[in-house]
């Protein structure tokens, strides 16, 4: 007979209530958005009365997860860059120089004088000037080799020393390249994360895709052309020897140099030598200041390695020019007027306040390690999203209130079942939207919609089952049992054959389409449920109460 | 007294012109596969790359006038379409512009998107940019074969499901009624050269799942009236099991189509393309999981004995009426 155990019962219900209490703050939607961002702001920047009263307006032991809304729905921007990741290749090169040419200096009487060539990006070419001396030099400079700290990489080294004729060929190694790309990537990751967090967006999402490419999606930003602008600040510091100044921008730099326009003086340039004695990557801090005569400024501080490299380039060079450049511009070149051994120091250029504290937050942020080339973007304007939303809401509810009288013709006080299965179950998507922290898009509202519309089918599927069973007059109570037992395959089959569609799709989509995936996928798990589990027992418990002889499918 | 769209114990003959059912799905088929390569689909900016800009305005959309202002920039091959809807306010007018991919670029310059709106501007002073996108060479050239992946991917898989659950026939006549599903959206996309996008993708793998479900529907109820009537023939079989099923199938499907209409009238433009590929496709994939699925079961035979293990491919039943 029809039996469900108490343990069941409560479980079942259990997990419903439970998973609609966790839907419950979407419905009071701009409170408990106030309430989590003013919870969000005393947490990082401490109470105040203003935001003490925005957190009281959502009680707090509510559940305050929220059902994030798409780009398209909220308006924003969204950004698909790719990490030019073998830009690192020909600079991490360039690091190695000075100290290849120490080492093969060192070796003179077997490989001869030596000098730089052009190569390949990303490779070391070093002429020497006795052939037959090769082999020390290939010995000498795979010395200088690292072992690669990785899980692919283990037991190898970081660069790879190759000879032909009388050319050494100095590169990163397979290994080494998988390991700098993947740094290159989380780098450029994080010091976009940190130039949105500065901006102080809500709920911005910067996320990996793949190898070397990050998307980057921003809520109410005005458009992609404004993210790129936040991001695509450089701030790439160096300190660099001056070799000479000109006025000429074509000047002949002579190997290893570079020619770099002044920022503030036009028509000057300077020929600096191209490796950088300190980066802006050995900073630990950077602050807005002034100087001396009152003029706004930025004082910064090195790590230890950057202070003693900038202590001994100082103490050997007084009296010679250096730069100081800031994306490939010179901010100022003064001269070295004593070893500064602090590994601190000031830098002037004619700076507003307002542009030394910026200055002060890139170089705190950091330089992206590569650049960033945008594969695709996106911009939506808040009205647009808006209009969706509305629109979303209409048609929903449209659809639903549509559906559930169809279902209430068809099957009667079943269809009421079903109808009350129905209401729980978008309840259900909408808790689990929020547990997950999923996001909800415009394709997305089409798969609740969707939903909706196929949620029934699993009860359908029953009660038509229920409708056939009663033909061959068992009783009711046999025929609502045959009726669930029987459709059961039919209703698993079904599912589990969109389901894998749904994931998928999830798999391979992106964005827009995810979001879809998403709620199709969570729509087919709670309508199977709300139909084998909810429905059965809301039927189970009419039937306990009112034993009827006949019943009407 | 309840609704009842399909009369109780119906006893309708399903095959009875499947010659002319089925030909009209292969003739459907092959002009589909003609439009593909005489018409093409019109593709959007996902999979060709370029860059679409819509506008809003109080002032009415002059597309000559827009296409006028742009010219001068030299851009290439630029669509001005405008967009109607319901839900738009009267005073509100719509227009999308296409503007196809730029060479030596990945995604649009900002001086480009600059240039385009001032010129707009001198137009209409009103105007306004709700939304704008671009996507680059590279991307749309992936997006095409992870879209072409995930549609053969979903295939495969299914095929591979059923034939686990059911039998290999059973497998092909699901597959053929997917295949049939998607060659003729994509044929009405052709048709009609509503814009085919990512979504669209989206909509194809969810007919996909519809139809399937549709399918797999009527093959439990074939899998289980095979066991219980094992004298009957197979076409007797499958006829009474779609008969069975049909106020289940009828139901289900009205249900989906009442909540899809909906969307589409009332979801807004944005999204309307991708609902009328659903719509179609739940219309198509009703049809197909009766009058293509089922007789391709008819013609390959089922195996008919589900007590004991298949023996030579299961095939020794073959229907003679095929």
């Amino acid at each position: 007979m029809l039996q469900i155990p108490t343990w069941k019962r409560v479980l079942i219900w259990g997990v419903t209530v439970l998973v609609l209490f966790m839907a419950v703050p979407n419905l009071f939607y701009p409170r408990v958005e106030t309430h989590n961002d003013a919870v969000k702001q005393i947490e990082a920047a401490g109470a105040t009365p203003e935001r003490e009263e925005a957190a009281v307006g959502w009680p707090s032991w509510m559940p305050s997860g929220l059902v994030n809304l798409g780009l398209d729905l909220r308006g924003g921007a969204y950004l698909l860059a790719d990490v030019q990741v073998a830009d690192v290749y020909a600079e991490r090169m360039t690091g190695y120089w000075p100290e290849v040419r120490d080492a093969l200096r060192e070796e003179r009487d077997t490989v001869g004088a030596i000098r730089r060539v052009d190569g390949p990006d990303g490779e070391l070419h070093v002429k020497i000037a006795n052939p037959d001396g090769m082999e020390t030099a290939i010995a000498v400079v795979s010395n200088l080799s690292r072992p690669i700290l990785s899980l692919t990489g283990v037991g190898s080294n970081d660069i790879e020393v190759s000879g032909s004729g009388d050319t050494l060929v100095v590169q990163l190694s397979e290994h080494e390249k998988i390991a700098t790309d993947d740094r290159t990537v989380k780098q450029s990751l994080e010091i976009v994360r940190r130039r949105v967090d500065e901006a102080g967006t809500r709920e911005p999402s910067i996320q990996r895709q793949g190898e070397t490419r990050i998307i980057i999606q921003v809520p109410g930003v005005g458009s992609a052309q404004e993210l790129k602008d936040l991001i695509g600040q450089t701030a790439k510091l160096t300190f660099q020897p001056v070799v000479s100044r000109t006025s000429d921008p074509d000047a002949t730099a002579g190997a290893r140099n570079i020619v770099v326009p002044s920022m503030d003086e036009e028509g000057t340039y300077y020929i600096l030598e191209e490796a950088a004695v300190v980066s802006g990557e050995e900073l630990t801090d950077a602050q807005p200041s002034f100087d001396q005569n009152g003029r706004p400024a930025v004082s910064f501080r090195f790590n230890p390695t950057g202070a003693r490299k900038f202590g001994d380039y100082t103490r050997d060079n007084i009296g010679s020019p250096f730069a100081i450049v800031l994306d490939n511009e010179v901010i100022s070149a003064p001269t070295i007027q004593d070893h500064i051994p602090g590994g601190s120091g000031i830098i002037t250029g004619n700076f507003t306040i307002e542009e030394s504290t910026n200055l002060a937050v890139l170089l705190r942020a950091g330089a992206l390690p590569a650049e960033m080339i945008f594969l695709q973007e996106r911009t939506i304007g808040p009205e647009l999203g808006a209009d969706s939303v509305e629109a979303g809401r209409i048609a929903t509810i449209v659809a639903f209130v549509a559906v559930l009288a169809f279902m209430g013709l068809s099957y009667g006080l079943f269809g009421v079942f079903a109808n009350i299965a129905l209401i729980v179950n978008v309840g259900l998507i909408f808790g689990l939207l929020s547990i997950i922290g999923a996001t909800l898009t415009l394709p997305g509202i089409a798969g609740i919609v969707l939903t909706v519309g196929m949620a029934v089918d699993a009860n359908v599927l029953v009660f038509e089952r229920i409708r056939e069973e009663l033909k061959t007059a068992r009783g009711p109570s046999r025929a609502i049992e045959l009726g669930y037992e029987k459709a059961l395959s039919a209703i698993l089959d079904a599912n589990v054959t969109t389901f894998i569609t749904a994931a998928i799709l999830y798999a391979l989509g992106s964005g827009p389409v995810r979001g879809f995936a998403i709620t199709l996928g969570l729509g087919i798990l709670t309508s199977v449920f709300t139909a084998i589990f909810i429905t059965r027992l809301l039927i189970v418990m009419w039937f306990e109460r009112r034993r009827p002889k006949t019943i009407e499918v | 007294m309840r609704l009842k769209l399909v009369p109780p114990d119906t006893k309708w003959d399903f095959f009875k012109r499947w010659q002319l059912t089925f030909g009209a799905s292969a003739l459907a088929m092959v002009l589909s596969i003609v439009m593909f390569f005489a018409v093409g689909l019109n593709f959007g900016i996902d999979f060709l790359g370029g860059t679409t800009i819509r506008t809003e305005s109080s002032q009415a959309v002059d597309v000559a006038a827009y296409r006028g202002a742009i010219a001068p920039l030299d851009l290439g091959d630029v669509t001005i379409t405008q967009v109607f809807d319901a839900s738009f306010d009267e005073d509100e007018h719509v227009a999308q512009i296409r503007i196809q991919q730029q060479e030596g670029h990945e995604a649009i310059t900002p001086e480009v998107i600059e240039q385009i709106k001032t010129a707009l501007q001198g137009v209409d002073s009103e105007i306004e940019f709700p939304s704008i996108e671009s996507v680059g060479p590279k991307v749309s050239g992936e997006l095409v074969w992870t879209a072409i992946e995930a549609v053969i991917l979903a295939i495969a898989a299914v095929l591979f499901y059923i034939w686990l659950r059911f039998e290999w026939q059973f497998s092909l006549g699901a597959v053929a009624a997917l295949v049939h599903d998607v060659t003729l959206t994509i044929g009405i996309f052709c048709l009609l050269q509503i814009r085919f996008d990512l979504t669209i993708i989206a909509a194809l793998l969810t007919i996909v799942g519809y139809s399937l479900n549709d399918t797999v529907v009527v093959f439990d109820r074939v899998r289980e009236n095979l066991r219980r009537y094992k004298k009957l023939d197979l076409k007797e079989v499958l006829n009474l099991s779609i008969n069975e099923t049909l106020s289940r199938t009828v139901m289900t499907s009205v249900t989906t189509l009442i909540a899809l209409v909906s969307l589409y009238v009332l979801g807004g433009d944005v999204i309307r393309g991708f609902v009328f590929a659903m719509i179609w496709g739940v219309v198509v994939g009703t049809y197909s999981s009766i009058f293509v699925a089922a007789p391709i079961l008819l013609r390959l035979g089922v195996k008919r004995d589900w007590s004991k293990p298949s023996q030579g491919g299961g095939t020794q039943f073959a229907d003679v009426d095929a």
